[in-house]
């Protein structure tokens, strides 16, 4: 029977890919749907649409600025205002999808695409925790996997939100607040444990974002603490053995 | 009809900043050190995103997100996979919230 299995395998390595793909997807499955469910909840209650709260998933997918999107519609906000507190609360992807595109160095550019505009902190966090499939055969249907059910989980969670509404108690919907950073965190450990020089990057990249949180927005506080807690990096990472 | 531009809108300005290191890449040749900056990325994303974040999961009492997230640090240093310490973290703060 052992040796059947692994001559599937090897006859096969899109769907291996796509299976190990799914498996890391996993956990942002459930990281998401409780936010997005939350989300959906959230975006009804300021006056948006089923179809409009589902659309914006579809067509924006980034959790905090669906927040705050949904938060300015119910508070009146003018378009134009939503939309550049939106670029800078997102503008930490463009650093992120930097990283990520210069690992996809071997994957083809209509994969490329479609990836990086898949890309969230989830998505990053996860796929930069797992290099070297980029470099195997079939490596970009692990990504392109992880991806979509991260993103199919989002967009079905924030229509579940609208439909349920206020069935979900609060208590536990505040609970599931924590599942992200929980994720975060269960995602870093590992990493710190192999190599405690990574925990200090994660560090200082906390402390700058604290500190800059004190006279900036929220927004551009994560990218500075991304963009030069990176920098420690130059200096505490040590050469990659190709 | 106005949200829907603001869909629009907010859909562009989130698409571009992920799509153009795609395209940006392939013409680029970095430094060594600019690709040990790059790689760092992940670590230090992650820790700006942890902290101080976790403390606003319940505005009102920070400790409850500490707490929630040390049950987290706990549940990822004794090995579990990231489900187990995603879904005990989010029981540590359910109970936290409710006795």
């Amino acid at each position: 029977m052992e040796s059947v299995d692994v001559n599937k395998n090897v006859a096969s390595p899109s769907i291996a890919m796509i299976k190990r793909g799914l498996t890391v997807g996993f956990p942002i499955m459930l990281g998401y749907i409780p936010i997005a469910i939350t989300y959906g909840v959230l975006a009804k209650q300021a006056g948006m649409t089923l179809t409009e709260l589902t659309l914006m998933s579809v067509l924006v997918f980034a959790g905090a600025s669906q927040f705050m999107g949904a938060n300015m519609i119910a508070l009146g906000a003018g378009a134009v205002e939503i939309i550049i507190a939106t670029f800078v609360l997102n503008f930490r992807h463009f650093v992120m999808s930097l990283s990520f595109m210069n690992r996809m160095r071997p994957v083809a550019m209509k994969w490329k695409v479609p990836l990086s505009l898949g890309l969230t902190d989830e998505t990053f966090a996860v796929s930069s925790l797992h290099t070297k499939e980029a470099k195997e055969e079939k490596g970009f249907l692990f990504y392109a996997a992880l991806t979509l059910i991260a993103y199919l989980s989002w967009v079905m969670g924030s229509f579940l939100g609208g439909v349920l509404g206020e069935i979900i108690p609060e208590a536990l919907s505040q609970s599931m607040g924590i599942a992200l950073y929980a994720m975060f965190i269960g995602l870093l450990v590992p990493s710190v444990k192999k190599e405690l020089r990574v925990g200090l990057i994660a560090i200082i990249a906390m402390l700058i974002n604290a500190i800059c949180l004190q006279f900036m927005s929220s927004g551009w506080a994560i990218v500075a603490g991304t963009v030069l807690g990176g920098l420690s990096g130059v200096l505490l990472l040590k050469e990659e053995r190709e | 009809m106005t949200i829907l531009l603001v869909i629009i809108g907010m859909s562009i300005v989130t698409m571009v900043p992920r799509v153009i290191p795609a395209f940006i890449v392939d013409k680029l040749q970095f430094k060594d050190w600019v690709n040990r900056w790059l790689n760092a990325i992940p670590y230090a994303a992650l820790g700006a995103l942890i902290f101080p974040g976790v403390l606003s999961v319940n505005a009102d009492k920070p400790h409850i997100g500490l707490i929630g997230g040390l049950v987290a640090i706990a549940l990822a240093y004794i090995g579990l996979n990231v489900i187990f310490v995603v879904i005990g973290a989010i029981l540590s703060v359910f109970l936290l919230t409710t006795l």
